[in-house]
């Protein structure tokens, strides 16, 4: 966390794994929970809560990426195609048979799940860009089956409007309702995935990245690990498309096509493999990115040119602005967001006696 | 690379403070209008046009007093046709104070259409978007008004006939499609038709992207053997077709292409006007530059002492923009004209747009009667031909088989 950790010394396992590595992170923990929970919602206007709820449903799906790229090292293009059957699942449950919205949540989890695990036997047997292909291809069917079967779509439009979820009496619609709806399960995922990776589960997958002849050797059952890894990772991914779902009002097939998928992939390189904390960087780093950069040049582009030629050119500088400022990153710290901000906490860690 | 660190934190919180200064306070009188773009997506022929004729229609309305006293200020937002950023877009209009929104793209506008009814601001979804939506009582706050997909399907059968020698019993017609759900759409009711003129159907799907069709077209000329064909195509999709066609020999006069696959940038990608001779294309808003809104714009920019800009050349596309910020306009002068102290909201313009009536803009704009059950204002659209290097007008406004729409509307209502 952003605590000095100067001077603290692990005498047992326990303390080791703890998630809380010394008494006052858990006060660190606590005042993050406050300005999320409180200041955030209650001070800002409606449109940056919008924002933020973005955000949230990008953290919970790269979350769930990387727990399959990051942490077991499988590469998969088909995160966006997971998302989409989640969202179908539940939207045809809740249209249907008018289930609440947290059965559909889970079912489309689930759901997410199994046709995750099916799509992620390939990995058995290839690695790396092979499998990246067979899971592109995953995508594709996905795509092309829903887009299709009018039975899971609701007709040719493949758009099933869902109603609001509700709470008691109380019908979540307006983005405040939505950022605590959404904040709540972005806290599960977290916690959920700090767990996971600390965990016998974590380890196993961590081994399988690391070299899974290996892992096999140790007696790592890697048939049954690669599995539960889609499996768990498209858990997450079908839960964001419901969650995604829920927040549009809509589930529509064209929010899960496969430029979907590579930007949660952007998101987890860009915010660092292999790391929680990288994924919920990564997640804001490309959602916000594009919304900082044109809101500063709203702001700053009518001093230098006409209003016409701004209108033109701040959608396209944009773009490129995006793609510079990801290349920039990468090669200032390959290893992502997260790597820079532990070097930062490490320089300050010793601060003021640096050597 | 410490230090390095350190200068990007401060860098951050730097734009972070930047960022916390902006907060445009708009005006008292300022009426806004928000409008998603797509100037660098997969459309961006599309919008990289349409959009700068919406601004120069506004600011043409500026130049001249505003609308009842009060300027506008329309608010341009990219989204690259992605959703989370039309989400964005969305909020960010509402924020200003937006009365009324011009959606942009189909799956963005499914996606803000729960929220549009909600907080009760009109959004229009020209030429695409759901048709069901002409619906006013289901969709109370979503205005297509223009031609949807099915309308254009009824349209471009009712064309067929008449060139067909006015009995389509037995002919073959063909439709390309591209294979997404917008493609799909007018399906249902060209299947009805089939059965109603008795003709022979038979589809033909283009995957996404569309620059793959070689098969279905050599299908289409030599196997099939259409008699006609509707063609129903997005982006870079349309010009390959007109290419293929030129390739396997079949008559571009026999091929009547829907709105989105009708422009000038469409013909000069196939190769130019000379290649594409004889092809039929359907059109939501008035075809060329001799309008008189044009001239008026044109005589704006001479004030200034600028040039015209060079998006008016691409005059399918600009006029769409001038349609689309024309029909806002109008929608919003109704409301004023209802609401004298000019403190106008959504739920005003909505009641605005309703009331649109013989707004023709000398002709740009079809005489369209937008009604609180009907969003779509008639579903009107006009056939021009690629002819002698030029678009040439074949058909004046007209609308087919309203019937069978009404029909689709009240079953897609019932569901």
């Amino acid at each position: 966390m952003i605590h000095r950790e100067c001077g603290v010394l692990k005498t047992t396992y326990e303390a080791d794994m703890g998630l809380y590595p010394l008494p006052i992170a858990k006060w660190t923990v606590g005042i993050i929970a406050g300005l999320f929970f409180a200041v955030i919602p209650l001070t800002l206007h409606e449109y940056y809560l919008s924002i933020a709820n973005l955000v949230w449903i990008a953290v919970i799906g790269a979350l769930g990426l990387n727990i399959l790229v990051g942490y077991t090292g499988q590469v998969s293009i088909g995160h966006g195609a997971f998302m989409s059957v989640g969202a179908y699942t539940a939207a045809n449950l809740a249209t249907r048979l008018d289930s609440p919205w947290p059965v559909n949540l889970l079912a489309g989890g689930l759901m997410a799940a199994a046709v995750g695990a099916v799509v992620g036997i390939p990995s058995l047997r290839i690695k790396g860009l092979y499998l990246a292909i067979a899971t592109l291809a995953g995508q594709l069917i996905i795509e092309w089956t829903i887009n299709h079967v009018t039975f899971i779509s609701g007709g040719v439009q493949a758009s099933i409007e869902v109603p609001r979820p509700r709470l008691g009496s109380m019908v979540l619609s307006s983005q405040r309702d939505m950022y605590y709806f959404l904040l709540v399960f972005v806290v599960l995922a977290i916690v959920g995935t700090m767990n996971l990776v600390r965990s016998r589960v974590g380890r196993a997958f961590i081994a399988i990245r690391d070299q899974d002849i290996a892992a096999e050797i140790i007696g790592i059952d890697i048939f049954r690990y690669k599995l539960l890894a889609f499996a768990i990772s498209s858990f997450y991914a079908g839960m964001t498309g419901v969650l995604y779902t829920y927040f549009l009002g809509i589930a529509n097939y064209e929010q899960f096509q496969i430029g979907v998928s590579i930007d949660y992939l952007a998101m987890i390189i860009i915010g660092g493999l292999g790391s929680v904390l990288g994924s919920i960087f990564g997640a804001i780093f490309v959602t916000l990115l594009p919304i900082v950069i044109r809101l500063s040049m709203e702001a700053f582009g009518g001093m230098f040119l006409p209003q016409q030629v701004v209108l033109n050119l701040i959608p396209n500088l944009r773009l490129m602005m995006f793609g510079a400022l990801i290349v920039f990153f990468l090669i200032v710290e390959p290893d992502g967001l997260n790597r820079l901000w532990r070097n930062i906490r490490s320089y300050f860690r010793i601060w003021p006696f640096a050597y | 690379m410490r230090h390095f660190g350190i200068g990007l934190l401060a860098a951050l919180v730097a734009v972070m403070g930047a960022l916390g200064a902006l907060s445009p306070a708009a005006a008292q009188q300022e009426i806004v209008i928000g409008l998603q773009c797509d100037r660098t997506g997969p459309t961006q022929i599309v919008g990289t046009v349409l959009c700068p004729g919406f601004h120069d229609y506004i600011a043409l309305v500026n130049s001249k007093g505003g609308v009842e006293g009060h300027k506008l200020r329309a608010l341009e937002i990219d989204h690259e046709y992605k959703v989370p950023p039309a989400v964005e877009s969305y909020e960010r209009h509402k924020k200003e104070g937006a009365v009324t929104m011009a959606i942009y793209g189909t799956p963005q506008i499914y996606a803000l259409a729960a929220k549009l009814t909600e907080d009760k601001i009109p959004g229009t979804s020209p030429g695409f978007g759901s048709a069901a939506a002409a619906d006013g009582i289901r969709y109370p706050y979503i205005f297509p008004i223009a031609a949807t997909y099915w309308s254009q399907g009824t349209a471009a059968v009712d064309f067929v006939k008449k060139q067909l020698g006015g009995s389509l019993k037995g002919k073959k017609i063909a439709f390309i499609f591209y294979d997404n759900p917008a493609g799909r759409e007018p399906i249902e009711v060209l299947e009805d038709l089939a059965v109603i003129e008795g003709f022979q159907f038979k589809m033909f799907a283009v995957p996404p992207p569309g620059v793959e069709m070689g098969a279905q077209i050599l299908d289409i000329a030599q196997r099939f053997r259409a008699d006609f064909v509707i063609g129903h195509l997005f982006g870079g999709a349309p010009a390959v077709s007109i290419k293929e066609f030129k390739r396997v020999g079949y008559p571009l006069k026999k091929v009547v292409s829907f709105v989105w696959g009708s422009a000038e940038a469409n013909i000069d990608a196939a190769g130019g006007f000379a290649v594409a001779e004889g092809y039929y294309t359907m059109q939501f808003a008035g075809v060329g530059s001799d309008y008189p809104v044009l001239n008026e714009i044109r005589e704006m920019y001479k004030k200034e002492g600028k040039p015209a800009p060079k998006e008016m050349a691409s005059t399918v596309y600009y006029n769409r923009g001038v349609l689309i910020a024309a029909l806002h306009v109008e929608a919003i002068r109704n409301a004023l004209k209802a609401k004298k102290d000019g403190k106008i909201t959504g739920a005003d313009v909505k009641a605005g747009f309703e009331k649109i009536s013989n707004f023709t803009l000398g002709g740009l704009v079809p005489p369209l009667k937008v009604t609180p059950t009907d969003h779509e204002g008639g579903g009107l659209v006009q056939i021009w031909q690629v002819k002698g290097g030029k678009f040439e007008k074949v058909t004046d406004w007209y609308s087919a088989y309203t019937d069978v729409v009404a029909k689709h509307i009240k079953q897609a209502a019932s569901k």
